[in-house]
């Protein structure tokens, strides 16, 4: 079995408790636990699934079909760079190559020190403002450049000293 | 006296600076003593003046924009609170062409407004929709939302009133409201601004669409990259339970209905009606087969009503004003306004709400005054990414839904992404393969697979290898997709594809010649 669990497992259990008769609940279950851990664990799988009367199976079904779901703790900064068509318009795909050098990261990857990881995400609804990228939950950039980035990669590792 | 000042609070301003520059604004008035209150305020959607402030004078509102932090010292030496001249200034915002050659109405109040006062709310018009509405009662509900031509605004352009009176007529003691907020198209953002800037108008819309079919719960399924509009949608909620506009017993009409958030998960293809109801059920977002349509069997089985935030958010302005009066608007069988989001390489982006029949020429040039590189525009994907690219020939073609299908193109959400003359229109018809592989929800061959080896004959094309043999094979593959998928992400996956092979051929090294084809 698994090692030390490093996770609240009485957060993730209120979260299943809260949602046990709400229907679809699955999915504001995921989130709910993501909220607190910043991932859903796999050793979670097995109490969302008897909290909702699911199989395991289906548990793992969803978390593995969306995008959203990690399971895996995040870096403490993931950072996310706009993938689609306005913000390629916009030269987006070069930026992309600028943030994975200055990471020295790939898309899905996660920095040794776990200060930065590094996702795709498939717009951000800035179009008009596009090159975008999105700083963990909520802080997005629009009118991105390589320069503009640089600095917001000092910020964020400043603020982490 | 004390000065208001408006300082947008919507995704996009934030992403340039607008929490920064409203707190700069704050600062410097306070130390110059001048007597101020900062609005956050809808973005106006003239996004390329972002952060756009405005000053509220006697003559109307006047613009400044884009303002950093550093402007702020020079607006307050310009007297910018009294509507001074400056060089970021840009008169009256009513009178920037941008905006004043619009016809808003489903945007009429975004960016006027401060989005969570539902005083403002009901001094803008607001509410007016709901109260014909009840008077009204559930059949002249659907009747009026039919007359007025409205068709889904989502991307598909059914039309609204046919599906309000499937599910009307659906016999069941439970029915749902569900309204799709999964705006994943790349280009488009017009759904986030109505929740961010005038949430309350969805909030009645979608009630005013509860009397309507029968049904007294709601539920708003955001995307989970939205994390502005989840706060801004459940926090006007909270107002409206407040107020009596939501719950039991609305304002003593004797009518019922309750409304929540849900958050997706990052799955373009949950913006798909069926999809998101099996998501929204807490499963996989697979696709299911049609029929039964969701009017008689949607959400946990029962008739639900799915419709876009713009078909919904459009509502209250029909019952407020009439059918007549939104029918009025448009050209053939696209009646009323679309709201248009004018994106990617252009000199002045944003939200243009227009009656259908103007011109893509007349939007990109007139509008947006061409790229923002300044080079020439060589081609702009209309309608997301299942969308045609469509070029410079073709831009005389009226925005309507026929008028597009006609040249095998779609509307879709109303997004426009412009591209200058430095595109490779081979890697965008590869991207258009690749999104399709990494969004497919797999229940059906042609799309899952189809995606796939859609990349690898492109790429094959692209390093010419054996290529006319490859251009038929893409070809037959995209025939495939389109006649066999179960829905339009695998179905419309080859406008992209083969709208870049059709009316670019030399990007794929092949002549014009071989790209000949009849039919799309």
């Amino acid at each position: 079995m698994t090692a030390q669990q490093d996770w609240d497992r009485q957060a993730v259990q209120k979260v299943i408790e809260h949602h046990q008769h709400t229907p679809g609940g699955l999915l504001p279950v995921l989130h709910g636990i993501q909220d607190i851990l910043g991932y859903v664990p796999d050793e979670a799988v097995e109490a969302i699934a008897d909290g909702l009367n699911l199989s395991r199976a289906e548990v793992h079904g969803v978390i593995s079909f969306y995008h959203y779901f990690r399971t895996s703790p995040p870096a403490k900064h993931t950072v996310h760079v706009c993938r689609a068509e306005a913000c390629q318009s916009m030269k987006a795909n070069d930026l992309v190559v600028h943030i994975k050098n200055r990471l020295g990261l790939d898309f899905h990857e996660v920095s040794e020190s776990g200060m930065f990881g590094l996702e795709p995400i498939y717009c951000l609804g800035n179009c008009s403002c596009a090159p975008a990228i999105m700083i963990d939950r909520d802080e997005i950039h629009g009118r991105m450049t390589e320069d503009k980035f640089d600095s917001l990669v000092a910020r964020l590792q400043g603020e982490g000293k | 006296m004390t000065i208001k000042i408006y300082v947008p609070q919507d995704s996009a301003s934030l992403s340039v600076g607008a929490n920064e520059v409203a707190v700069e604004i704050e600062q410097e008035a306070h130390r110059r003593n001048e007597k101020i209150t900062i609005v956050r305020n809808g973005s106006r959607g003239l996004l390329w003046l972002e952060p756009l402030v405005e000053v509220e004078t006697p003559d109307g509102r006047v613009a400044y924009g884009p303002v950093e932090p550093s402007d702020v010292a020079g607006l307050f030496d310009a007297g910018f609170v009294s509507g001074g001249k400056h060089v970021l200034g840009h008169g009256l915002t009513e009178n920037i062409p941008f905006l004043a050659k619009q016809e808003r109405l489903t945007f009429a109040r975004v960016g006027i407004t401060s989005p969570l006062s539902i005083e403002d709310y009901i001094d803008h018009e607001g509410y007016r929709g709901l109260e014909r509405a009840i008077s009204l009662g559930s059949e002249g509900i659907v009747a009026e939302i039919g007359a007025s031509g409205l068709r889904g605004r989502g991307g598909a352009a059914g039309r609204t009133g046919k599906k309000w009176q499937e599910v009307r007529a659906s016999v069941s003691d439970v029915k749902y409201v569900v309204c799709n907020a999964d705006e994943g198209d790349s280009g488009t953002y017009s759904d986030r601004m109505i929740m961010e800037g005038d949430p309350f108008v969805l909030i009645e819309g979608m009630t005013i669409a509860g009397i309507g079919v029968g049904a007294a719960q709601g539920y708003i399924y955001l995307r989970s990259e939205y994390p502005h509009a989840f706060d801004v949608l459940n926090a006007a909620i909270k107002i409206a339970y407040e107020k009596g506009y939501l719950g039991n017993n609305i304002r003593g009409s004797g009518f019922s209905f309750d409304l929540e958030v849900r958050r997706a998960a990052g799955a373009y293809i949950c913006g798909e009606q069926t999809s998101l109801l099996e998501s929204l059920e807490g499963k996989r977002g697979l696709v299911r087969y049609r029929p039964p349509q969701p009017a008689v069997s949607g959400f946990m089985g029962k008739p639900t009503l799915v419709n876009n935030v713009i078909s919904l958010a459009t509502v209250p302005i029909i019952l407020d004003k009439g059918s007549a009066y939104y029918k009025d608007y448009g050209m053939g069988r696209s009646r009323g306004t679309l709201p248009i989001q004018l994106t990617g390489n252009v000199k002045q982006g944003g939200l243009i709400e227009r009656a259908f029949g103007v011109t893509l020429r007349e939007i990109i040039f007139e509008y947006g005054l061409g790229t923002k590189s300044g080079r020439s525009v060589r081609a702009v994907q209309v309608g997301g990414p299942l969308g045609a690219y469509i070029p410079e020939s073709q831009f005389d073609v009226p925005l309507d839904y026929e008028k597009f299908s006609d040249i095998s193109a779609v509307l879709g959400h109303g997004g426009i992404v412009v591209f200058d003359d430095t595109v490779d229109m081979a890697q965008q018809a590869r991207y258009a393969m690749e999104f399709c592989a990494i969004e497919s929800c797999g229940k059906c061959t042609p799309c899952r697979i189809g995606s796939q080896r859609g990349v690898e004959v492109i790429d094959k094309i692209i390093a010419n290898n054996s290529r006319p043999r490859q251009i038929h094979l893409l070809r037959d593959l995209c025939t495939t997709m389109i006649d066999g998928s179960l829905c339009a992400m695998g179905g419309m996956t080859p406008f992209p594809v083969l709208s870049a092979l059709n009316h670019f051929p030399e990007d794929f090294g092949a002549a014009a010649g071989d790209a000949k084809v009849a039919n799309l």
